[in-house]
This record gives C-alpha cells, structure tokens and sequence, in this order.
C-alpha cells in the first residue's frame, strides 16, 4: 500500500501538519464562533425566541417590532447624533492637536501623555468621573451659578434633550487621545522634503496642510475613520456608567437595547434582531472601506 | 576679517564665516564659499560630512548659527526660501502625490498670485525643455522614478530662478536610469547657463558634472578646485582616498637623498621620485605618504623609461574595459589598472614603473600634499 | 531661453553689498520667545491639556474631602482638611446590594480573571501569529481574514452563542469560560500584530534555523521568542489595560460573586438605595483606573506603540 503514495510528495494534509494543529485555535475562532456565531444569531432573529432559543419561524416579525418601538427609535436617533458628531469632533481634535503637537515643541511628550491618558481607562470609570463633572448641583453648572450666573443652565445628564451631548464630552475626553496619536504618526509618516519643497515653493504652512498634506493622511483618515465609527456601533458601557440610558430612556444606545432585551427582558428574537441591524450598520461602514482598501489595491 | 572680503560681481552665491551647530555637534565651522555666476558646482562627501546641511542652509532651510549666505549679491541670511531666488530639487522628490504634474509645477506660483497666463506659459516652457508634456495630466504615483525627477527639476525650472540647488536628486534611481539623467542635468544646464548646486556622494557623479567640485568632510572643505585638478593633484590624503576607485595606492615611508636625487624610501623598497612636481622642497628624512593611482603604475610592456621594479600577481580582476592587477611589490600589496586585453595568471613575475610625475606625496603628519 | 539668467548687477549695487557685509543680517534670525505664534501654540495646547487633565484632578480632590465639604459645592476645590476614609470605605466597606465588603472583592477577582486571560490569549495568539507569517498553508490566510473581519463585528451578535457553547460545556459563569472568551475577543488583534512582527524579522534567520534541522516548535522556542521580547510586552499592555477595563463581558459571563471590578465599581456607584457618598465614589472609580493608569505611565512609549500597532491595520 505504501508504493501507492508517489515517493517525495508528502501527503498534503501532512505538509506543515505543526503549523496547522497550532492553528486549530485560531480556525476553531474564525469559523464557529465569529462566523458561525454570527450566522446563528442572523438566523434565530427571524425566530420567536423569548427566554431560549427556539427555532420557530415567524419572518421578519422581530424586526417589524423593532422598528416599531419607540425606544429602538430613540436609540438610533442618539447613535446617529452621537455617532455623527462624535466623527467630526474625533477627527478635527484630533488633527488639531496632533498639527500643533507636530511644530517641533517643547514638552512634547508631557502633552502626549496628557493627552492620551483618558485611553487607559475603562469606559465605566470615563461615565463615572463625567456624571461626577455634570452634576448639576456640585459640578460645572453650580459652579457657574455659585459664581453668579444665576440662571446658567447646563445639566446635560438631567435633560432629555442634550443627555447625548453630555455622553459626547465623556467620549470625546476618552478617544480623542488616539486620534491624535494616530493622525500624528501619519504626519509623522510625511517625508519631510515635501515641507522643504512647499517652503520652497513659498506655500503656506496651513495651505502645505489643507492641499498637501491632509490629501497625503488620506490613508490614514480613512483607517482612523473606520476605527472609531466601528468603535460607535459598540458604544455600550460609557451609556451605561453615565446615564443608565436615563433621564427615563433618553439616552438609551442600539448595544443597550440588545444587552438588555437578550439578558433582562428574556426576549431574545429582539435581541438577535436588534443586534443584526448593528451588524447591518457596521457592515454598511465596512464594506466600502475594504472595497477602497483592499480592492483598490490592484489598481495602485 | 569681514571688510579684506569683497562680493565680486561674478559670483552668484556667496557664503561668508557659515557655522551651524545643532547642541555642541558642529555640522559646519567657519566655511566660506564663492559660487560663480552660471556654475556648475558639487558638493561632494560622505553622509555626515554637511554637505546637505550646508545646501539646506543656502536655501533657507535650515538657519545658520553664524555667518552670511549673498544670492546675487544681496543678503539674504535671513530670508525666507521662496524669496531667495532659488529652486530646489530632492532626493526623494517630493512631489505632492495628490495633484497632477501640471499642478505640481504651477501650485507655487499658484499662491504667489501670478496671472494665469504668465503660469500656463512658464509650465509649458519648462515641460518643453524636459520633455514632460505628455505627462501633464498624470499623477506622481503614474510616473517611472527618471519622470518623477524631471518633473521634480521642472518645478525649480518655473520658479525663474538663478540658483537651482540639487539634492542628491539621482540617489533613489538605479544605475542605469541614474547616468541617463545625469547626462540629461548636463545638457540643461549647458542650456540654460543657471548656476548649479549640486549634493551627492557619488565621484562620478561630481566628476562627469562639476565645474568645480568641493570636498567636505566633517563641515570643512577639504578642496574646491577642477575636477581633474581634484582627481590628479589631491590636496590631502583624504581627498586622494575619497576621489578614484579602486582608491590609490598609498606607501609610508621617508624622503632620502642618494646621489643628488630625492628618493622615497619604506622598508624594503626605494623608489626615485624624478619628475614628481613638488610644491615645497622634498628635504631628506622627513616622514611622507607616497600616493599613486592604480592607472599611473605601468606593467611590462606599458613602462616608458624611468626606474623598474619586480612585482608578482596575487590576483586579478578582469572588468572587461580594463584589468585590475593586485600586485606585491617587497612585501607591499599595489593595485595596477591595465588594458582589459591583457591577462595575467596567479603568480606571475612581473615588472612595474611608477609614473612619479603623476604620483601625490602628503606629509605623513599633516596629511597635506607636498 | 537662456536669458532669464543674466542679471546684470550695477556697480552701486555692489558698493552697497560690500558694506552690507559689515552690517547685514548675520546668523540665527533673531526670534521672540513670546511671539504670537507661539502664544497661540502653547495656549491651545495649554486649554486642551486642561480639559484633559480636569476630570483626574477632580476625582483626586474630590476622593480626598469628607461628605460634609463635598456637599458645600465646588468640585474643584482642593480639600480643605485630607481625609483618606473615602479611599478606605470604597476599597472594603462600599456596598453592592446585600454585600458590603467594598471593591477589594471585584479588584481581586479581576486579577483572578486579568493573569489566566492574559497569559492564555497571548500565548494562543502568538502561535497563531507565528503560523501565519512562517508556516503558512493552504487556507490560513482565508481563516486569518475571517478573524480580522471578525474584530469589527459587534461584540453583542457573538454572544449569545457564546453563552450556549459554553453553557453546553459546563462552564458558563466560571472562571475558565471568561477567560475562553477574552481569548477569543483578544484574538484578532493579537494575532495581526504578532503575524507582523514576525513577518518583520529576517526571513534568512527561519530559512537558516531550518536547515539546521530546526522543526515549528523549536523554531519558536529557541528563536523566536527570544527575539520578541518586546512584542510581547506590547501585547501584554493592551491585554491588561483591555481585560481590566473590560465591562460587557464581565456582566455577562460571570456572577455576581466573581464580578470584576469595573461591574462591581458601576454597581457601588449607580446603585439607588442610600445616600449618595461621592466622595466614595471617586476614590472607588480611581482604584478602578489605577492599574492601567499604573500600566499606561510605566509602560510610556510602549503602550503608544501597542495602541498604535493595535488601531493601524497592517
């Protein structure tokens, strides 16, 4: 039997057999979980599981009852506020400080660190330390009112209307730190005969930024655009800390509903609806960028 | 010392007492430099030596710690680089990836507010002159290395400038692409008689293109002179190293006399140093380093006259133009450039001259040529 | 063409040069410390670095005063009279439902939780990451994909199978399962980062290595890790600040005996019933950041890199 295997052709799922059983983990990951995972909960949202999972088909009965609550609505409204706002402030901070870091200052790593540090910590102690900040009655606001300004108004955390904004400070205080290193790597990345020829050229140093180059950190932007949107689909546990999705459920996020209706509410084809559309919205950012990315590519 | 120098008319750049320290490292001391108006001059070093630094302080680049820099006689130590007069092209070339090749020429004289006619005509003289027009539209990223640097030169070109500042713009391409443009560099220059800096590293280089070549090393020039003046009268030992490959054979010995003639002496071997064109008196005993270029050491059949010496080939390295003979010659090892034709096996006895009028004597203590 | 370089230079003008010598500008261009530009630059930098700054002061001082002077109003005071009895009743009298052993519970049982995951999912990833940039096979690249793929999918679609699977093994709620998961959320990431640095060491060293007979774990070993020292220490900053920070996953697959410290932190803080004692509550939420502020200030640049290699694609 053995003169049947060609002699010097190894048996193909025997060539790197090591590499492959110390991949098994990984394989094991990719495929059931993330793939398979995702799969599953695709599927057992058109179900009407409540408190287990049940494979009974009732079509797109969970979504329609998604889209009809009221809370759902509300917590795209706030992911879209948030999420659109927290991307421009994210990016325009961030390039900001890290242009005004790259001017060849002093005490450069002082700032860095400064900067940087609120990364370090956790979402839950971000929501604290901010619900700390906003208390109407101790923090900004009656300090400004203990100042004089009787009538200043600014409880972010107690009304409904602005409670996005307040979360959007506490973000803002937690990201833009990374922001700013990454877009200062990229300025970083720039080679520093393009200034020379600029200063040569007698440009500007803020048109050399607007027309050569941001163009040039188009990579990068791209790259820092997808973190943080993907990172704002996820926003969970800052809500949480801060708000509690309160006053009432002004401030309630599509990771909260799903969190809550999968573990508390024991209805899980909501769940798995609602955290389908997530999947849906990250793969709406998703798709084109790798398509940019990756399928650009060929074409240099 | 400042009013013994006088600007003359014919100089182009001037630069006066330069030094630039960054903390306590001097990248340049005291350096003083006149560049003809339409010269063709090299910087010529190893990395590290300032020779960038002292292009990017011409340029306005860099701010000089001491000293002047004059562009066309007036002073411009403290000016701004775009209002120099100058036009610089880089290494890396620098363009600016987003915008077109015509973008990239006219977006200096785009913010300078130059009418719109003035522009379209300048980008088209300089596309003209390198050959670029077709490439107007394109993007850098669409363009070999070789294009890039044109278009790169042509940015300087519609600048109108008198000076065009090079740096090392011919390092990223490979070799053959590298002695095309060089070629291309010449004829613009003979074409438009603007003055020229160029920075390189490459002898070739500095040689094939310079009027004149200066030699840095560690921010001091070593020698500014002609090309061949550089290649066959070195000024100091480091300039006879760095200029010439494979490098000149260097002896220490002593200076003797014997029978009326001054002789070079090292153990073993003694050779006459008739015809060799002194620049102070040769006095015996004093210490010397005897420098000869392989091509100046004749074999057999190429000596003309003058004293011969045994030699046996250690190796031999044919480079089809030429044949390179490493020889020992009483214990030393010499290395001797003959025709490409003729071939020497391992071992062979051979005899060699030394062509002392074309030969380089430094001082063994000073360095410095005798 | 060639007469835009003749420039014809008066005699006056030369005069006017040779005594421009004597007083012409010379060396650095004179520059102001207190030029406007610099005001703006540092002034900008200045109000960010506050804004940053702000809430880190806020929590000290205020960690550091007793209720009766937290109650008169500013939060940015300096404490008038230093207490430490808020830092001592957050670390082990601070109450969490029926419990009231404070966040000494929840620091410990991350730790418990923070060591295993850590050293698991580095050492799965590193191999991982080792298989992919030297060893790869058919298919890995497909796989590899999938998982970077994988780490932009929302935590929330994963989970519930999660929960099944290891409801079905026995080990939902213990120990081992959160560690299970925090391996498998630590995976991508680790595992690129890990593929490029190996992918980043010359190619010559595992070409040599094998003609030396070498196979994939003595590869590993005896030549790999060695050289990777920092990479590892790289990784292990963005495990520990990440698992420690963790939230979801603590609420979801662990007890309330076993909760880590930001879910116990979030329920001593939030909870309703009582007097609201702020000042226990900073101090709480500064023991909760500590470990990875320790972490970020030790580690400086390194934990830049670690961010920096985790957020860039490679």
């Amino acid at each position: 039997m053995a003169k049947s295997v060609p002699s010097g052709r190894p048996n193909h799922l025997l060539r790197n057999l090591n590499s492959k059983i110390a991949s098994i983990p990984m394989i094991l990951i990719a495929v059931v979980i993330f793939l398979g995972g995702t799969l599953w909960t695709v599927v057992y949202s058109f179900t009407n599981s409540r408190l287990l999972p049940r494979f009974n088909f009732v079509g797109l009965d969970q979504y329609e009852r998604l889209w009809a609550s009221s809370r759902w609505m509300i917590s795209i409204q706030n992911l879209a506020v948030y999420g659109i706002l927290s991307l421009i402030f994210s990016l325009v901070i961030g390039f900001v400080l890290a242009a005004l870091m790259d001017q060849k200052i002093r005490f450069e790593n002082t700032f860095r660190t400064i900067f940087l540090y609120p990364f370090a910590l956790s979402f839950i102690v971000t929501g604290l330390v901010w619900q700390w900040v906003l208390n109407p009655e101790f923090g900004i606001q009656g300090i400004v009112r203990s100042l004089g300004w009787e009538s200043f108004a600014f409880d972010p955390l107690y009304n409904p209307d602005i409670v996005i904004y307040g979360i959007l400070i506490a973000a803002l205080w937690q990201g833009t730190g990374l922001v700013m290193c990454l877009m200062l790597a990229g300025l970083r990345g720039i080679d520093e005969d393009i200034w020379k020829a600029a200063r040569v050229d007698g440009i500007p140093m803020w048109r050399t930024y607007i027309f050569v180059v941001i163009p040039m950190m188009r990579p990068v932007f791209i790259t820092t655009l997808v973190l943080i949107a993907s990172g704002i689909v996820k926003v969970y546990d800052l809500v949480v800390a801060q708000t509690s999705g309160g006053p009432g459920n002004a401030s309630e996020v599509p990771a909260k509903y799903v969190y809550d209706y999968m573990f508390q509410a024991q209805n899980l084809g909501q769940g798995f609806a609602a955290s389908t559309m997530m999947l849906l919205t990250i793969a709406i950012i998703i798709i084109p960028w790798a398509y940019l990315e990756f399928g650009g590519r060929k074409r240099g | 010392m400042h009013d013994t120098v006088s600007i003359n008319k014919q100089n182009s750049v001037s630069i006066r007492d330069l030094s630039l320290s960054f903390g306590s490292v001097k990248v340049l001391e005291n350096l003083n430099l006149d560049i003809r108006d339409g010269e063709f001059l090299v910087l010529l070093g190893s990395s590290g030596c300032g020779k960038s630094t002292l292009l990017n302080c011409i340029a306005g680049l860099l701010e000089p710690t001491e000293g002047q820099i004059f562009i066309k006689d007036k002073n411009v130590t403290w000016e701004e680089p775009k209002d120099r007069g100058i036009g610089m092209v880089f290494q890396s070339y620098a363009l600016y990836p987003q915008m077109t090749v015509e973008k990239n020429l006219s977006f200096g004289l785009r913010v300078a507010g130059l009418p719109k006619e003035e522009i379209a005509k300048r980008v088209a003289r300089a596309a003209g002159i390198l050959q670029i027009e077709p490439l107007l539209k394109r993007k850098p990223a669409e363009l070999s290395g070789g294009q890039r640097q044109r278009v790169a030169i042509g940015r300087a070109l519609v600048r109108d400038v008198d000076v065009f500042l090079f740096d090392e713009p011919l390092s990223n391409l490979d070799a053959k692409l590298r002695s095309e443009l060089r070629v291309e560099i010449k004829l613009l220059h003979r074409q438009l008689q603007n003055t020229m800096i160029y920075v390189t590293h490459d002898q070739i280089e500095a040689l094939t293109l310079a009027d004149r070549i200066a030699i840095m090393k560690s921010g001091v020039i070593q020698q500014l002179d002609d090309p061949m003046i550089i290649y066959n009268r070195p000024k100091n030992r480091f300039v006879a190293s760095f200029i010439g490959s494979p490098s000149m054979n260097f002896l220490k010995g002593e200076l003797a006399e014997e029978g009326g003639r001054t002789v070079f002496k090292a153990d073993g071997v003694r050779f006459s140093l008739d015809g060799y064109q002194a620049d102070e008196a040769l006095s015996p005993g004093r210490r010397v380093i005897l420098g000869v270029r392989p091509e100046h050491i004749k074999v057999d059949g190429d000596i003309q006259g003058g004293e011969v010496h045994d030699a046996v080939v250690e190796i031999e390295e044919p480079m089809g133009a030429d044949n390179l003979l490493w020889l020992k010659h009483a214990g030393h090892a010499v290395a001797a450039r003959i025709g490409g034709a003729r071939r020497y096996a391992v071992g062979t006895k051979v005899r060699i001259g030394f062509d002392m009028s074309m030969a380089s004597l430094f001082d063994a203590e000073t360095e410095e040529r005798i | 063409m060639a007469d835009v370089s003749t420039l014809n230079t008066t005699a006056a003008g030369i005069d006017a040069i040779s005594r421009g010598l004597v007083s012409g500008p010379r060396g650095r261009k004179p520059k102001r410390v207190l030029s406007r530009r610099n005001i703006m630059l540092y002034g900008a930098l200045t109000v960010a670095a506050l804004y940053y700054l702000l809430p880190l002061y806020v929590m000290v001082v205020t960690s550091l005063k007793g209720m009766p002077e937290v109650r008169l109003g500013n939060i940015f005071a300096p404490p008038m009279e230093i207490t430490f009895e808020p830092w001592v009743k957050a670390w082990a009298q601070a109450c969490t439902g029926l419990n009231c052993d404070g966040l000494s519970r929840g620091f410990w049982n991350s730790v418990r939780i923070l060591v295993p995951s850590v050293v698991v999912s580095i050492a799965v990833a590193s191999v991982s990451g080792y298989a992919l940039a030297n060893w790869r096979f058919k298919g890995a690249e497909l796989f590899f994909s999938i998982l970077i793929i994988g780490a932009f999918i929302p935590y929330q679609v994963m989970i519930y199978p999660i929960v099944i699977v290891l409801r079905e093994l026995g080990i939902y709620g213990t120990l081992t399962g959160l560690v299970i998961v925090h391996t498998i959320f630590g995976m991508p990431i680790l595992t690129l980062l890990f593929r490029n640095y190996f992918a980043s060491l010359p190619v010559e060293l595992f070409k040599a290595a094998r003609i030396d007979g070498a196979g994939f774990w003595q590869i590993y070993f005896r030549i790999m890790l060695p050289m990777s020292l920092p990479i590892f220490v790289v990784a292990m900053i963005l495990q520990v600040t990440g698992i420690w920070n963790d939230f979801l996953f603590g609420v979801v697959f662990t007890r309330p005996d076993t909760y880590p410290m930001t879910v116990q932190l979030n329920n001593i803080v939030n909870s309703v019933q009582g007097v609201k004692e702020y000042n226990v509550n900073m101090a709480a939420t500064l023991l909760t950041g500590a470990v990875p502020l320790i972490v970020y200030f030790v580690s400086g640049r390194l934990f830049v890199r670690g961010i920096a290699a985790g957020a860039v694609k490679g």
